[in-house]
Order: structure tokens, then sequence, then C-alpha cells
């Protein structure tokens, strides 16, 4: 009765290296369903508006959401391993206001960055600590943090506006990092690119090599697939969350000098809420709130649809409610479509 | 004697390759208490979820008072007035006593509005029916264990029960509270209840029971008045078949010691658990459910770090405060609830099996593929895997297939001592012969393995050796060929030994 199981599975059964491919599959894939929306959203745009596609107007915008698409890198992988950071927006205020301050007694640009990534990074380290060793829930830990954070800002600030910075900080937010070159060739140049999209065009490069392809990316889609296996399995599971924290906080304490060199001034309110909107880029991307799926390309997808939809309509002059309007059709819609393709083949097969 | 309240008649339950019960017959008198007997595994919760309604059988008849009857939803039991205190309460912690009690069936006024006055006075009464004066009022969060059987037992009031079926009540309680449980058992019994008792502990069906039932592999092996039997045809009874030709034995040559564990403790769970282990060796550990093995085994793989004792490996003292740890040091322990614990069902066979040493695949800065997709063909053909391609998620696979994933994942890790819990619980029978004779081939590959398995045909079939644990200390040891099932099962109940 105990057969040879080892020899006969090399001979009854071919288990293949991978799935077949099949077209269906993917067609019905998050990223695709996103390029599809990039691209009705750049066609629309352009048909409506002819200044749409005008590189400088472009590059402007990418300045207006490449601050939040940072953090929102950070925030994929939080919500991939089924936590999730409300503190972002708060951390940009307090690195931006401890900027502020440090500007005005005269520190170097190079060392703003550093206040500003190391405030962030001490934030990010409480968040971790917090859910890591108390064991409380990351949603509850930051809504608290968010509070704090915002709430120094405004104690400490009051009413008052911090506007003195130093000129080539303010150029690095200001200014194109690269330039403007045209080529013999009339379609051939190089687009004007803003620090923090080129940034973030990076940071997303990187961010997608380690999930997508290293042994840490592996690790973290386990622990949000299965937080208890993960750690069966021998992942240090909350030193990894707890990393996560601090690099949230990182890209947060990046995005509030990015943010501040832009607008050049800040008060109490900078960045209030943004963490919201950041969720949504992660969502809109196809990270599963429930953990364990997502790619950082659906990310980078979904912050160019969200950044494109937001400008299309700003320069048609349509209020900021009916963007908000729009966006959240849009998120709802998106996040549906699988689901009715499953329910539509469910009836199919009759059930 | 009094017509039968409920009866079971030919009653049979499968699940996809497993025949939970088969042909079972039984009958609850009024006033009686039937103890219900049997291994982990016999078909007792079986029985049990059949009566409240989650299972449905596949055939026989269930007959309440007389009358033929369906139980559509556990809804229907409850109204057929067959109610259950399971081991586990299953109440809701937030609420008071007196939601619980009638959560479900709450007393609503003419308003439609639910008449808490009336709700409260009715548990103060149920519960002094039970002289359990607990304050309706309070939240359950906040009784004890004990106290909150008494409110089961007072929700079970609630429905006017005739049959209140008791899994296990006695796990989790004190001397004292015990007898305080079984007052109220024989109170019930005065007022004309069928009461069903599920127990291992013989000194409490001998003490409480009138009648038994005893069940094997899922069926029927004897019942009768419990002053018919003594405890040593009971034993006999429940484990009696020809154990030794199950699982047919490897023949390995057992070599030097690999593990040596001593005094391995920790606050609650374990006291002093000691034993050393050998290459070749399948190391048993038997023991009823909460005897803690599983818990003993954790410590050794750093789950929950253990507060006192010492683990040598091949003669090096080893400090383990973590799985990692443990795996660096070549153990591996593969764990009971594979759902939550072992695998990973949303990944694939490939990242499932590389989870617990992914370095190894590591070229340069990247995970490779290929080596992933070496080591993943190599361990799951050695294992029989049966599987559309190396990329299915494991929620596609049956169970079988997800354990021997599972399995495969931790002799990706090269260990030298394997821990194994529980391996074959909850698969099917053709998997689990594949499973038994893998676990010979381990041993025969130079393994040192720790079998924990509450199946005795299990343990003796494929053990050297057999540790039998209760109440978190070692109390006896087994030299294979010198034990016999009612030795086992004695020293794991803590029967009597002139009974084995």
């Amino acid at each position: 009765m105990n057969a040879p199981v080892t020899q006969e599975s090399q001979d009854r059964y071919t288990v293949l290296d991978r799935p077949p491919w099949r077209l269906r599959d993917a067609l019905l894939r998050w990223e695709v369903i996103l390029v599809i929306l990039l691209v009705l959203t750049v066609v629309v745009n352009s048909l409506v508006s002819d200044v749409f596609l005008d590189v400088y107007n472009l590059a402007d915008a990418t300045s207006n959401f490449s601050e939040m698409a940072i953090i929102a890198l950070a925030m994929a992988l939080l919500i991939l391993v089924r936590d999730i950071d409300l503190s972002v927006a708060a951390i940009v205020a307090l690195a931006s206001m401890s900027i502020g301050y440090a500007a005005a007694a005269g520190w170097s640009p190079a060392m703003l960055f550093v206040v500003g990534i190391g405030v962030g990074l001490l934030c990010g380290a409480f968040n971790g600590a917090l859910v890591t060793w108390f064991r409380l829930p990351s949603i509850v830990v930051t809504i608290g943090t968010m509070s704090l954070f915002r709430g120094l800002t405004q104690v400490i600030l009051g009413d008052q506006a911090l506007t003195k910075y130093p000129q080539p900080f303010l150029d690095l937010g200001q200014n194109y990092f690269i330039q403007m070159t045209e080529t013999s060739v009339p379609w051939l140049f190089v687009p004007p690119v803003p620090l923090s999209f080129l940034i973030f065009l990076i940071l997303a490069v990187v961010f997608g090599i380690v999930l997508h392809t290293t042994a840490v990316g592996r690790k973290l889609f386990a622990i949000g697939s299965n937080p208890i296996a993960a750690r069966f399995s021998g992942i240090p599971v909350d030193r990894l969350r707890f990393f996560l924290f601090v690099l949230s906080g990182i890209m947060s304490g990046l995005a509030g000098a990015l943010l501040t060199a832009r607008l050049g001034s800040m008060r109490s309110n900078i960045a209030i809420g943004w963490e919201l909107d950041i969720v949504t880029m992660v969502i809109l991307g196809g990270v599963s709130i429930a953990g364990g799926v997502g790619s950082i390309l659906g990310v980078f997808l979904a912050v160019l649809v969200l950044g494109l939809v937001r400008f299309g309509m700003s320069i048609n002059n349509i209020p900021g409610q009916v963007v908000s309007v729009y966006i959240g059709a849009l998120l709802i819609a998106v996040i549906s479509i699988p689901r009715i393709f499953e329910k539509l083949r469910g009836w199919r097969a009759g059930r | 004697m009094p017509d039968p309240v409920l009866t079971l008649t030919g009653v049979s339950k499968s699940f996809p390759g497993v025949r939970a019960l088969h042909d079972v017959s039984l009958s609850l008198t009024p006033g009686r208490v039937t103890a219900l007997i049997g291994e982990n595994g016999a078909g007792k919760s079986t029985i049990v979820k059949i009566l409240t309604g989650i299972y449905r059988p596949d055939a026989g008849e269930i007959r309440v008072k007389g009358e033929a009857r369906h139980f559509a939803s556990p809804r229907d039991a409850w109204a057929a007035g067959i109610a259950a205190i399971h081991q586990e309460t299953v109440m809701f912690d937030e609420l008071t006593v007196a939601e619980n009690i009638f959560m479900g069936h709450m007393p609503v006024g003419p308003t439609g509005a639910v008449d808490w006055a009336g709700m409260r006075a009715r548990s103060a009464d149920l519960l002094n029916r039970i002289d359990a004066p607990i304050p309706p009022a309070f939240p359950l969060k906040r009784l004890s264990v004990a106290q909150k059987h008494l409110v089961e037992i007072a929700r079970a009031l609630s429905h006017d029960a005739q049959v209140v079926i008791m899994d296990e009540p006695t796990a989790a309680l004190s001397a004292n509270e015990i007898d305080d449980l079984f007052r109220i058992v024989a109170q019930l019994k005065a007022e004309g209840h069928a009461i069903v008792f599920i127990s291992h502990k013989f000194d409490e069906i001998f003490r409480i029971a009138d009648d038994f039932v005893c069940l094997r592999d899922g069926e029927k092996v004897g019942d009768g008045p419990i002053a018919s039997v003594n405890e040593a045809q009971l034993v006999r009874m429940m484990v009696g078949r020809p154990v030794d030709q199950v699982f047919p034995k490897r023949e390995v040559p057992i070599g030097d010691v690999v593990l040596s564990v001593k005094n391995l403790s920790n606050a609650t769970e374990y006291a002093d658990v000691s034993f050393d282990l050998r290459k070749g060796e399948i190391l048993g550990l038997y023991g009823l459910v909460g005897a803690g093995r599983t818990e003993a085994m954790q410590g050794l793989f750093g789950i929950t770090p253990m507060t006192r004792g010492t683990v040598t490996l091949e003669g090096r003292r080893l400090s383990i405060g973590s799985p990692s740890d443990a795996i660096r040091a070549g153990i591996s322990y593969v764990p009971e609830d594979r759902q939550d614990q072992g695998a990973i069902l949303s990944l694939g066979i490939r990242e499932n099996i590389t989870l617990a040493n992914l370095g190894k695949y590591v070229r340069g800065l990247f995970l490779s593929r290929a080596l992933e997709m070496t080591e993943t063909r190599r361990l799951g053909r050695r294992l029989a895997v049966k599987a559309a391609n190396w990329e299915q998620r494991l929620a596609e696979l049956s169970g079988g297939n997800q354990q021997k994933v599972v399995i495969a994942k931790w002799l990706a890790t090269r260990p030298k001592v394997i821990v194994l819990d529980e391996p074959t619980k909850g698969i099917d029978i053709g998997s689990k012969a594949a499973v038994h004779d893998f676990i010979g081939e381990l041993a025969g590959d130079g393994l040192a393995v720790v079998l924990i398995s509450s199946e005795l045909p299990e343990v003796m079939g494929l053990a050297d050796r057999l540790i039998v644990m209760k109440e978190g200390r070692m109390v006896e040891e087994f030299q294979r060929g010198r034990w016999s099932a009612e030795e086992i099962v004695g020293a794991a109940t803590g029967a009597r030994k002139e009974a084995a």
C-alpha cells in the first residue's frame, strides 16, 4: 500500500514550471487597466485642451504630485504588509517646520534636507516602536501620532508662517533640475524635470526592484499574505514592519523638504489631508488593503493617472470639489472592475 | 426506564477522503448522563456537530421524542431542545451575562424593543436555578472560565433544552470548580434533562456518567451502562485494533545523539522536558490535546522562547531566541495549524517552498528564480506534490498537497532535526500514507524526527521511542516493542495504573 510515491510522481504527473499564458489573464491584470486609464486620461485631456500636452505644463503638473507620490511608495509597502501610516502628512508638517527653523538659523540647503529626513526618521521610529513593541494596530497608533505631530506643529507655530530660506534651497524646489534641451530632431528632446519628480522616478525604480526581485521583497509579500506563517518561517516580521514605519517617516521627511523648497513658506496646515490622497494612490495602484497583493508599477501608474486627472481638470477650470467627485467615482469604478468580472465568470459557470 | 428523548439511528458522515462517522446509533434517556468516549478523531465532535445542526448527516435518522427531525441549522437544533456547551466557550465577551443567555431569542416588549428588565429578571432566575449567583448585568469578559460555563448552562436552560451536551467542560477548571459543575449536572439530571458528557478523564466519567458510548474511527465499538465496564475495558475499547500493522515501519539504523534537550520549561505551559534525540530516530510525543507538547516544541523552535533549560545540537549549546535562530542551527518545526501557521495560501508553491531559507537563492542582490525552481522541482517531486504548475497558489491545492508543500519548505532548510506537529491532521487518507512513508524516509536519510501526534496508531506505527506528556510534564517514556496502547493511553489520561 505504500507505493514508491517518489518515482510515481515523475512518471504520472508533469508539473509545469509556470501556468500557460492566457490573454484574458494578461488583460485583466490591474496594471493593464491602469495603462488603459492613463491613455484615456491623456487622450481626453489633450482633445479638450490644447495646452495639456505642453512639456512645461506637464513638468509643473508633476511637481504637484511628486512629493505625495514619494510617500506613496513607502505607504504601498506598509499596506502590503497589512499596516498603514496615517501620520505621514503630520510628519511632513513637523519636518517642514524643523527645516523652517533650521533655515532661519542659517543652516545650509544640504543640512535642511538632513533635518527633514532626520525628523521623519524619528517620527517613523516612534510609530514603528508603538506598533511592534506594544502590539497596537497601526491604524490606531498613527491616527494618534497624526494628531500628536500635527498638534505639536500647531502649538509651536500658532498662526505664524516660516518664510526665510536660503535661495539655493528654494531653487531646488522651484527650478527644473534637468533643463529642457532640444536636439536637431524636432521630436527628440530632453524634457524639463523638477527635482521631486526625478527623485520619485529613481525611488520608484529602486522600490520596484527591491519589492519584486529581492529576498526582502518576497518576505514583505509573505508577511502581508500570512504574518503568522511568515513568523513561523523565520522571517523577522516585527523588525521588517518597524523598518517600514521608519522608511515611511524618512519618505515623509524628504517630501517635507521638497515641498518646503517648492512653496518657499510653511504654516502649520501644510500638507493637510495628504494622508488620504496618498492612500488613494496606493489603493488605486492595486495594493490590497487586506495585504499580500500589489506592485510598485501599479502604484506608479496610479500616481500618474491621479496627477494627470487633477492637472487636466485644473487647466479646464473645473472646481476642486468636482475633481474630488470624479476621483472618488474613478477609484470605486476601478476597484470594482475585477470583482465584476469575477461575478460574471461565476454566473456563466452557473452559480 | 423512560422513553429516549433523542435517538440517532445509522448515522454516517463523510468528508472528502475521510469517513468521520459510520453507521452510528445511540439513544439518550431523560435523567441520565451518557459519556461519549473515544480518542481524538474518533468522531465525537462530529456527533456533537450533527446533534447541534452544524453538520448534516449523509445517512441515518435523528429522532427527537420519537419524531424524525432534520436540522438545517444550529437554530433548528436549539428549537428541538438540544444545547451544547463547548470546550472553548463561544460567547460574546463584550456583552452582559443576560445578553449572552438570551442571544438570538431576546424577550421583546410590545413596542418591539428588547425587554431589558424582563430579560435580566429571567436571567437571574435561571442562574439561581443552578445556584450560580452571577449578576445578569455583569460583562461576560469579567467572568472566569468556570463562570462562563455556568452562563452557558443557563443559556441552555433558557431554551428549555431537553438534551445538554457538554464537550470537555472540565478541561480548564480547577478541582473545586469541577465539583460545582458536577453538582449542577446532578441537578439537571434530577430535573429530567438528558446529558451528553465528553471527557478524556476516566475518573470524571466514572463519577458522573450513567451510560457510555465508545467510538473508534467513526464507528461505535461499545455502549451500555457505565457500571458494566471498568477502566481497563474502556481503554481497550478506545484503542483496540491491531495498531502495529497500520503503518509498516522502516528499519533505520540509529546513530549518535544529535539533539539534547534538558529541563525545557516556560512559565505556564510546560516544565522540565528533557530528551536526547539520535540520528535516524523518530521520537513520538503523545498526550491529550493541551498536554503541552506543541508549546514545548514551539519553545524549542523559538516561537515562544523558553524561560529555562538548555538545548544542545551536535555538541554545541544553542541559544534560540527566534525561529530564524532555530532554522540556522538546523531545527525545523512543521506546525500543526497548516492553514494559519504553515502554508501561505495566497502564494505559489515555489514561493512557499523557498520561504524559510530565502538567502540560499540569492545571487548578487537578487533572488534567482532558476535556483528557486531547481529546489522546488526537486522537493516537489520527492514529496509527490500534485499540481498543475509550480507557480500554482496553495489555496488551489488539496489539504494533503498543501501539507506536502509545507514539509518541502522545511526540508529545503536542510535541517538536522525536524519536529512534525500533527503532520496528518485533517488530510485525506491517501496523502496520510504518503506522509507516513515519507517520515520513515526522512529518518532513513539520517534526520532526527520528533513526531507530535494525538493519533495512537500513527505514533505507535512510526516512533522508535515514545514520550507521553500530561499537563505540561513528561509522565512516561516507552521503547518501541515494549509498549501497549492501553499503557500509553493510561499514562496520557492518568488512568489508574492497575487499569493498564
